[in-house]
């Protein structure tokens, strides 16, 4: 333990003395550009894995997920704006992104491993990963969807009285949130016996 | 008369009659009309007719009254991108009998509930599962064929009438 001490007061002691042979212009510029350069670098490898194209590079997503969502009106539509992968399934504010992408290393253990390298693997474990987004979506009131979607913005008016009348009576009550009723917005479901709601 | 010969007659006549009458007797060219056109209509063999644009779903939440009392009710609103398979049925998440509560749907008729032997389930029978295959969603477009269904209603009405023939 005393070992360990001493370990950590030697390097404390390097740390807080002065340099004594590289200039403070080399130390503070330098820390600088070195700074600029880890920093880009670290930020702009952050935001290659959020991208759709990082996505579908592995083929657990290209062929299941991927072909679903193609199908839907989050990616064909009258507007041409449609959502990519990480538009629903990453959280834009930074900390949440850093602690979401802290929780996808468990995805790339996955993908090293094939948990779910075929369709069959992939439609058994379908509902697990359903309910993981559906409870990330349920306890962040539906971020992820409010991000373009907002209730403040909705016309009521505009919409299809059905539409209309359950919003009014849900969505701006709070008595639930986007996820509710709308899974399987962008995907097929899973089984949804005993899922609530649903039976 | 010898009976060969009258046979042969007999062939020679239907086969003049078939002649005329046949409508498997391919018509001219110049005979076809817009009237018999297929529905690839006027459009050459090398070519491939555009399609036509895809009309504007019913988007309401009024029911509609039937034509006939067996009719299965028609959907008012739009069911794009509804999933309706084994793993679930999103129809059933707003008109079940669980659901109508809540969301304020028409419940299932209580037929729904039944086998073919009429016993009932606690659940939707399966072979009402799938709702699309009885129950279709309305779109305003043309008539392709003219159709002069009249309801029983209208037709008691009229032959009551009286001079009405």
């Amino acid at each position: 333990m005393s070992k360990l001490f001493n370990l950590i007061k030697g390097y404390w002691g390097t740390l807080s003395r002065p340099a004594v042979h590289l200039s403070l212009g080399f130390l503070s510029i330098g820390g600088f550009v070195a700074g600029v350069i880890f920093w880009g670098g670290f930020n702009t490898a952050l935001e290659f894995t959020n991208t759709e194209k990082f996505c579908i590079s592995c083929h657990e997503m290209r062929d299941n997920v991927y072909q679903e969502l193609r199908t839907t009106v989050h990616f064909t539509n009258q507007s041409g704006v449609r959502a990519t992968c990480p538009d629903c399934h990453v959280p834009h504010d930074w900390t949440d992104k850093i602690a979401r992408k802290m929780q996808a290393s468990k995805e790339v253990w996955g993908t090293i491993f094939g948990t779910i390298n075929t369709r069959d693997k992939f439609l058994e474990k379908r509902l697990e990963l359903a309910k993981h987004e559906w409870s990330r979506l349920k306890s962040n009131d539906s971020l992820e969807c409010r991000n373009c979607h907002s209730s403040e913005s909705m016309d009521f008016s505009l919409q299809s009285p059905r539409a209309a009348e359950a919003h009014k009576t849900f969505l701006v009550t709070g008595q639930k949130t986007c996820i509710d009723c709308h899974k399987g917005i962008a995907h097929e479901l899973p089984n949804m016996a005993g899922v609530e709601g649903w039976n | 008369m010898k009976p060969q010969k009258v046979f042969t007659l007999l062939a020679a006549a239907m086969l003049v009659a078939g002649a005329l009458t046949s409508p498997l007797t391919a018509p001219n060219a110049q005979d076809v009309g817009p009237s018999i056109a297929t529905l690839r209509g006027a459009a050459p063999l090398d070519r491939t007719n555009s399609a036509p644009r895809i009309p504007q779903t019913e988007e309401t939440d009024r029911r509609r009254a039937r034509n006939y009392p067996e009719q299965p009710p028609t959907i008012p609103h739009k069911i794009d991108g509804y999933q309706l398979d084994k793993n679930g049925n999103q129809c059933l998440s707003c008109h079940a009998r669980t659901r109508v509560a809540e969301s304020g749907a028409p419940m299932i008729s209580v037929t729904h509930f039944m086998d073919r032997d009429g016993q009932a389930l606690a659940a939707v029978s399966p072979r009402r599962y799938f709702c699309n295959q009885c129950h279709v969603v309305q779109a305003r477009t043309p008539d392709a064929v003219p159709n002069t269904f009249v309801d029983i209603d209208s037709l008691l009405a009229v032959e009551h009438k009286p001079g009405a023939n």
